[in-house]
């Protein structure tokens, strides 16, 4: 089936079984690969994306439901690497193998879009649908208040 | 119209509309990288090579080649921050790739050591890491030297620049003599006290691309013309492939063909193949829909008969025997027997899956000249052999790139693992590059786990509250056909356990099991370190001990133990008064070269809802080269440990693995990890320990004995889930 997708602000024609789920068609077709493989049950984040601004976890979307709607990816999330989680994430020290980062990053921006200062329990149910082995937890939560102050809320 | 044609149909056709460029295929821009950030996979090495482990560009850019892998624990940043210390060049001068693993084959493995494993890059390696470093500056100034006809001792090199008096010049002008230095004598390398930059918190040097999602890891690579295998193993284990059906896939989309795969005799090594079916098609998600369709009939073999129960009844029958002497003092049996105060207790801890984020993968392109690997390897060397040995060619033609790991953990040791040999298997039969990816759970059920170990301690308390004898048991099912656990593993820890027991005895077992294992961080210490720990807090609270001070007067003639715990009771507030439903619980364990102390802080609901909330660690690794990275990696073993003692253990019914992905092994996440505390009680000196593991393995015990001090119930298994921790 013919569809467009507009990925980061990138129209892209795309023909392919409707129900194929979005992250394979942006990792394998598209070739944004920041966006990860991790369980495919839309158990762990590590695929998690913008669509219209909402973090989705791109294992579990049909390519289909993106149609018509804007995706971001952590590739289109800033221009410079310079979105104030990024920022944090590195004045934090937030990465240990990086993995999962694509998708804790693009939860905690959809968090402070929603809530530019949240409270400890709002970090927690916003991220506890993006696993990370590594254990940067701690810093996680730190990186979120710190991005939270780079914004100025 | 721009096509991504990847097979007979294609899987999808993209073309670029308004705004901005075409995004096939990925780059850094220049400007996102600045000098101080690896460039691990695009970063042509520009300039003159000093040794291998570097090269000096005319602007005084230097690049370090990194022989290790990067798998979160740090290793890119600690090298170059090792080379750097000695070389004595400013840290924004620098950046770090990757070494050329078919070079250090081909040059006599000119990095001494690429495989990066057992937490020793910087505590066993950096001798000659530090010492390549002082050799390039040595060799500098020799040049320096010569040019300016002066004693190489009145040189000096600081930051970058060469000084003898009024000359000077910087280490790139002097970059192509200095290359043709050969010194009678390499120096030694500078003692702590001398350091400059060691021992300074330094931001590790892959963090732009960790936050981008421009960091490359293997299942990343794209090749032109690649295609794509998912693959299944026999649910149980060396079990046998008997047949498949192709015809019901073949008219699947984007579907180029299943194969089979076979285990071969006298292949056995690590790491191994093991019979499977492999579907290929044009996308990975195409290929794996097809091989779910895929009806394929097994040899399940005896192994299916074995369960968690059966394992646990088999330890426990094992438990009761006697077993392998490994060391005896005559009377700890008697001074037992005749006691009249002895604490005995079993433990038991289930096989645990390494986890890692990113699933196994391996991507390999054969061709008649050459052959290529995309592997996330502990050890790249071995991938190039491992691959040569499954194609029977010669390993001078077989090239290994080097890309981040997402997530190792011991589990990704030499070569990966069959996945390799899926790979280059698939790459020889069907000529192009084939990326085979493992589902998440193909990843957990035919991963090399972390084996099923058990133990029966028994003590006898004297007069004074303290042992006076300890028999041991301990057991492991650690004999499989890959052989990877040395049978001295089901002593660590238990046999050399560090408190002052006047009277020992200790036995083991090693049980066969048909599940492949291997090295799991912190290896040994991980399984027995539970067990031991626990064991310490009952023996301490049937003497009528405060299980901290217990632990300080039972290590009275050690130094570093004293200087681990004394800080963890300075620091960390231990108490034994709480209100029931809170406790706090300590442990202390050894490996690595490092000592590694806890206290857990916990509370209970009434319910039995367990809460982790805090947990102070307290660590000897004797010198730390960046504590920002030391510490992350505390609060990294902290949380591994935790996770597999609270939610992890793998569940086996019918002889394979059932809990394969994270819904039914559900690991920690943010709202349930404790706040870590980390501090450094360093002995200094000769003495280096490892730090990419040791802090995990006080953890599980630390928080079992704080579970102990809220709710009176002991506990000697895990994971901490399936008891019952509820209290009236």
């Amino acid at each position: 089936m013919a569809m467009t997708l507009n990925i980061n602000g990138v129209s892209h024609s795309v023909d392919i079984e409707p129900e194929t789920p979005l992250l394979w068609v942006l990792r394998d077709a598209i070739g944004l690969t920041g966006t990860k493989y991790g369980c495919g049950i839309s158990r762990c984040g590590a695929c998690t994306v913008h669509v219209d601004g909402q973090p989705v976890k791109s294992c579990q979307t049909a390519v289909s439901a993106a149609v018509g709607k804007q995706v971001t990816t952590i590739e289109g999330l800033s221009k410079d690497n310079n979105h104030p989680v990024q920022q944090a994430w590195r004045e934090v020290g937030v990465p240990q193998c990086g993995y999962c980062q694509s998708g804790q990053i693009m939860s905690a921006a959809a968090l402070l879009q929603k809530s530019p200062k949240p409270t400890d329990r709002q970090i927690d149910e916003a991220m506890a649908g993006n696993l990370c082995r590594c254990g940067t937890y701690q810093r996680i939560k730190a990186g979120i208040r710190r991005a939270s102050q780079l914004s100025g809320a | 119209m721009v096509e991504t044609n990847l097979s007979r149909r294609n899987f999808i056709r993209t073309s670029v509309g308004a705004a901005g460029g075409l995004l096939l295929g990925f780059h850094i821009p220049e400007a996102e990288a600045a000098k101080t950030e690896s460039r691990p996979w695009t970063t042509p090495t520009k300039g003159v090579e000093i040794n291998a482990w570097l090269s000096i560009g005319e602007d005084g850019t230097v690049t370090i080649r990194v022989p290790h892998t990067e798998m979160g624990q740090g290793g890119m940043t600690s090298v170059a921050l090792m080379i750097a210390e000695e070389l004595d060049v400013e840290w924004s001068k620098i950046q770090a790739v990757f070494a050329d693993p078919n070079r250090h084959l081909r040059n006599n493995r000119e990095y001494k050591v690429m495989s990066t494993h057992g937490s020793q890059l910087v505590w066993l390696q950096h001798p000659h890491i530090m010492g390549a470093g002082a050799s390039a500056r040595e060799r500098l100034k020799e040049a320096a030297a010569q040019r300016w006809g002066v004693p190489r001792s009145e040189v000096t090199a600081k930051q970058g620049v060469l000084r003898a008096g009024a000359r000077q010049g910087t280490y790139a002008e002097f970059a192509t003599a200095a290359a043709g230095v050969k010194l009678t004598e390499e120096p030694a390398i500078k003692q702590a006290k001398d350091w400059w930059l060691l021992g300074k918190d330094v931001l590790r040097l892959d963090i732009q691309h960790k936050t981008n999602g421009s960091a490359q890891y293997a299942s990343d690579t794209r090749l032109p013309g690649m295609v794509y295998a998912a693959v299944r193993a026999c649910p149980v284990p060396w079990g046998k492939l008997k047949s498949f059906n192709a015809e019901a896939i073949k008219n699947r989309p984007g579907v180029v063909g299943a194969f089979d795969l076979r285990a071969v005799e006298g292949k056995r090594g690590q790491p191994d193949l093991q019979d499977c079916v492999a579907v290929v098609a044009d996308s990975w998600y195409r290929a794996k829909t097809a091989l779910d369709l895929l009806p394929i009939e097994w040899d399940f073999g005896d192994a299916a008969k074995v369960s968690n129960a059966s394992l646990s009844a088999e330890a426990k029958k094992a438990l009761g025997e006697k077993g392998l002497l490994t060391k005896d003092d005559p009377k700890a049996l008697e001074t037992i027997a005749a006691s009249k105060k002895v604490v005995t207790a079993d433990y038991e801890r289930p096989f645990e899956a390494h986890l890692r984020m990113e699933p196994i993968n391996a991507t390999v392109h054969v061709q008649d000249d050459r052959v290529d690997v995309w592997s996330p390897t502990q050890d790249q060397s071995a991938a190039i052999l491992l691959v040569a040995d499954q194609l029977g060619l010669d390993p001078k033609n077989v090239y290994a790139h080097t890309m981040f790991l997402g997530g190792g953990f011991g589990g990704n040791g030499a070569g990966g693992t069959g996945v390799t040999r899926q790979a280059a298997e698939l790459s020889k039969r069907l000529k192009r590059p084939v990326k085979v990816l493992w589902s998440r759970e193909e990843d957990v059920a035919q991963d090399k786990q972390r084996p099923m170990a058990a133990a029966r301690l028994t003590a006898s308390i004297g007069a004074n509250g303290l042992p006076e004898a300890i028999s041991t048991r301990a057991l492991w099912f650690a004999i499989d056909k890959m052989n990877q656990i040395g049978p001295a593993t089901a002593d660590y820890g238990i046999r050399n356990m560090p408190y002052n027991i006047p009277l020992r005895h200790h036995e083991r077992h090693n049980l066969a099991t048909h599940v492949p294992s291997s090295t799991h961080r912190a290896p040994g210490a991980n399984q027995t370190g539970f067990m031991t720990e626990v064991f310490a807090d009952e023996m301490a609270l049937a003497g009528g001990w405060n299980p901290l001070d217990w632990r300080i007067e039972m290590t009275k003639d050690k130094d570093d133990w004293q200087r681990v715990l004394k800080t963890l009771k300075e620091k960390a507030g231990y108490r034994t008064d709480l209100r029931r439903g809170e406790g706090m619980g300590v442990a202390v364990v050894a490996c690595h070269g490092t000592i590694a102390a806890a206290c857990a802080s916990v509370t209970v609901s009434r319910r039995g809802q367990l809460a982790v909330e805090k947990i102070v660690i307290v660590v000897d690794c004797g010198h730390v080269i960046n504590p920002r990275g030391a510490t992350e990696q505390i609060e990294g073993a902290a949380c591994y440990e935790l996770s597999h003692a609270w939610f992890g253990g793998l569940e086996m019914r019918e002889g394979r693995f059932v809990n394969t992905n994270f819904d039914s092994q559900n690991l920690l996440r943010i709202d349930q990890a404790p706040e870590i505390e980390s501090h450094f009680a360093l002995t200094g000196g000769k003495k280096w320990g490892g730090m990419g593991e040791p802090a995990g393995p006080p953890v599980p015990p630390a928080v079992a004995n704080a579970i102990f001090a809220a709710t009176g119930k002991r506990i000697r298994s895990t994971p901490f889930r399936l008891h019952d921790l509820s209290w009236a």
